[in-house]
């Protein structure tokens, strides 16, 4: 109390609340102080919005590394690594015959008295495999075949699906429901007998030769690629109806209606941007599955046509020499289990960052 | 109600009669009949044959007899070894439904199991193991999944002893088939489950003092499941699709790897077989699932 009524006379007197504050006790703000007043964030769109939600989430942006770490292999490897996918280990020109079914990073007895003499081999970082061929080559090639695969297969669901999708929302009434009673049929069929049966016969009737881009990857790859065109696009259909006629139903797309704007600014700026989310994360989950499936076809012997590997067919090579060679398998099972990881959690990455209604 | 499983219904048998029409006439598109062996037969020998087997009759009516004779339970005969297709797959689909059945049941059980316990203690340590087991596991093929549980079990650490027809040990092929319907049921189970306890009549019955054993199981736990009972079906065909690998690799003689045989020897008829048995079996399985989901669910309108 004292102290108040000793200074009594520097405080300003305007109200006599002010009589209990000592202001000699305050300071002033500095500029930095000041300026964390100012609340406002920078404009923010979107797209920029999602991707630092997807910044934030340790797992997805892990997958990304993983992803671009193995696309940086697959473009490298070839490059660096002086030996081809199909080719036979050859020592100073002689097929070495030894250097089949070798153990990672050893080497044949011909390369050793190459390399006492004092020539280069390269290691093989996984060994070689039953006919002496580079075993990390032929797994890489065989990882860049089956991203390949499953890439060109979710984009062919992606195409047809929202294709057929936005036709079916978009007109709604009869040509909705006669569309979506032909994706019912379609869904209900058995899709991966359908493939297997396909790829039976079409591997019979198709001529590879007429399609000279696929010739490496043979007959089957391109009934893998046909049965995905014809089968596996009805999920992706459905979801691209059901957001367009979901979204079509909300207000704004009614503000927007009533405040005159065209059916194709409605569309391309209302309903496009928010199915796009939805639509890509289900693209990007695509990807694995399509690799299940080729994996799966190598495994009961239509898959790739050799020698072009795929992880699939690597991993049932991998079967006959489980015994002694089983790094043989757990290699490409690795590569297979990192990719499909890495894509599974990036999708629901992107689901969290892009779709907060989807978040559970 | 009846008007919805009238729908199902003729949806289904238009499914099956697609697919039987697609399995005929692809395998009739396949240059070369059955009769173009190694042996050259004389022509007339050839058309008795052909007379014989209702190959001289246009494709369209052969489809017609075809159709029949399936729908008399007759599949034809194996082009390779002469035997009755219908006899074959009922011996041998025994053996796969008995692996298929367990296989079902255990994803089934220990599926909820783990998903309920992920979902109670959420966020926790048993929570976040569980998730993490269920995402590695269905990031791996079952082909892969079985040929690593067979090399580290069977012939590293010989626990297991390996298939034997006579003594079978289901261990390893009813884990590797059920593996990836039991991750895939652990998630759905633990997110519907989250959803089920956030739900009002949770908080009310929790609120009339109702024991807490009781909330869980009678009003959590059994709404937590209608979204299950939805992915039996797709399990199902999931299950019998695995089976083909599955058996092949612990040399299983069931109805899959006898499918991948046929594969491999390009025996027609009996591939044409096994896939309409299959397909018909999918088909029936899914149509049940979703009556049955309609009859337990009356809430859910699905038209």
């Amino acid at each position: 109390m004292d102290n108040t009524n000793n200074n009594i006379d520097q405080m300003p007197k305007k109200s006599p609340f002010s009589m209990q504050i000592d202001l000699q006790k305050f300071e002033k703000a500095t500029d930095e102080e000041k300026h964390q007043q100012e609340v406002m964030s920078n404009s923010s769109s979107f797209f920029k919005d999602g991707m630092k939600r997807l910044k934030k989430n340790p797992l997805a942006m892990g997958s990304i590394i993983v992803l671009i770490l193995i696309v940086l292999m697959i473009i490298i490897t070839p490059h660096v690594i002086p030996y081809q996918y199909s080719q036979i280990i050859t020592v100073d020109g002689v097929r070495d015959k030894s250097a089949s079914n070798m153990a990672p990073l050893k080497h044949s007895d011909l390369e050793k008295e190459y390399i006492k003499k004092g020539g280069k081999v390269f290691p093989h970082l996984m060994g070689t495999d039953e006919l002496g061929r580079d075993y990390f080559v032929r797994v890489v090639y065989g990882t860049r075949i089956s991203l390949t695969v499953g890439i060109i297969a979710s984009i062919l669901v992606l195409l047809i699906g929202v294709l057929y999708g936005s036709i079916s929302g978009y007109f709604g009434g009869r040509v909705d429901m006669v569309m979506m009673r032909i994706v019912d049929v379609i869904y209900s069929v058995p899709d991966l007998l359908m493939i297997i049966l396909l790829s039976v016969v079409l591997n019979e009737i198709l001529d590879v030769n007429s399609f000279p881009f696929m010739q490496k990857l043979g007959t089957n790859m391109i009934s893998l690629f046909i049965v995905f065109g014809l089968l596996y696009w009805v999920g992706m259909a459905r979801l691209v109806r059901g957001q367009i006629l979901t979204v079509k139903e909300n207000e704004y797309v009614l503000a927007a209606q009533v405040s005159g704007a065209k059916s194709g600014r409605i569309i391309r700026k209302h309903i496009l941007p928010n199915c796009i989310s939805v639509i890509i994360i289900s693209a990007a989950l695509q990807i694995p599955s399509a690799i299940f499936t080729e994996s799966f076809l190598s495994f009961i012997g239509l898959g790739v046509k050799s020698p072009m590997p795929s992880l699939g067919s690597l991993a049932n090579e991998a079967r006959a020499g489980l015994t002694t060679y089983s790094y043989k398998l757990i290699f490409p099972a690795i590569m297979i289990a990192l990719i499909t990881l890495a894509f599974n959690l990036l999708g629901d990455g992107l689901r969290d960052a892009f779709d907060p209604k989807l978040r559970r | 109600m009846t008007k919805y499983v009238g729908k199902r219904i003729v949806l289904a048998l238009v499914t099956l009669f697609i697919v039987c029409g697609i399995t005929f006439f692809a395998m009739n598109a396949i240059p070369g009949g059955p009769f173009d062996g190694e042996k050259a037969i004389s022509p007339e020998v050839k058309a008795e044959m052909e007379k014989r087997f209702n190959l001289d009759k246009p494709v369209s009516q052969q489809f017609i007899i075809y159709m029949k004779n399936i729908l008399h339970g007759d599949f034809g005969v194996s082009a390779k070894t002469g035997r009755d297709i219908g006899k074959t797959i009922s011996t041998s689909f025994k053996v796969s439904a008995k692996l298929g059945a367990m296989a079902i049941i255990t994803a089934v059980v220990f599926g909820v199991i783990l998903g309920s316990s992920a979902a109670l203690t959420r966020n926790h340590l048993p929570d976040r193991l569980i998730i993490f087991l269920s995402t590695l596991i269905s990031a791996l093929p079952s082909f892969v999944l079985a040929s690593l549980l067979l090399l580290t079990f069977c012939i590293k650490l010989k626990w297991i002893p390996v298939w034997n027809p006579k003594n079978p040990n289901y261990i390893l092929p009813v884990i590797s088939l059920a593996a990836y319907p039991m991750a895939y049921i652990t998630r759905l189970t633990k997110t519907s489950m989250l959803d089920a306890m956030g739900q009002d009549y949770v908080r009310t019955a929790k609120a009339k003092g109702v024991a807490s054993w009781k909330v869980l199981f009678k009003h959590a736990l059994r709404n937590a499941l209608i979204p299950v009972v939805t992915y039996v079906g797709p399990m199902i065909a999931s299950i019998l699709t695995g089976s083909l690998v599955i058996e092949k690799i612990f040399t299983i003689g069931g109805l899959g790897s006898k499918f991948v045989d046929s594969i491999t020897n390009r025996d027609y008829p009996l591939i044409m077989g096994v896939t309409i048995f299959l397909a018909v079996l999918m088909v029936t399985m899914n149509l049940i699932t979703d009556i049955v989901y309609k009859i337990i669910d009356p809430r859910i309108n699905l038209d």
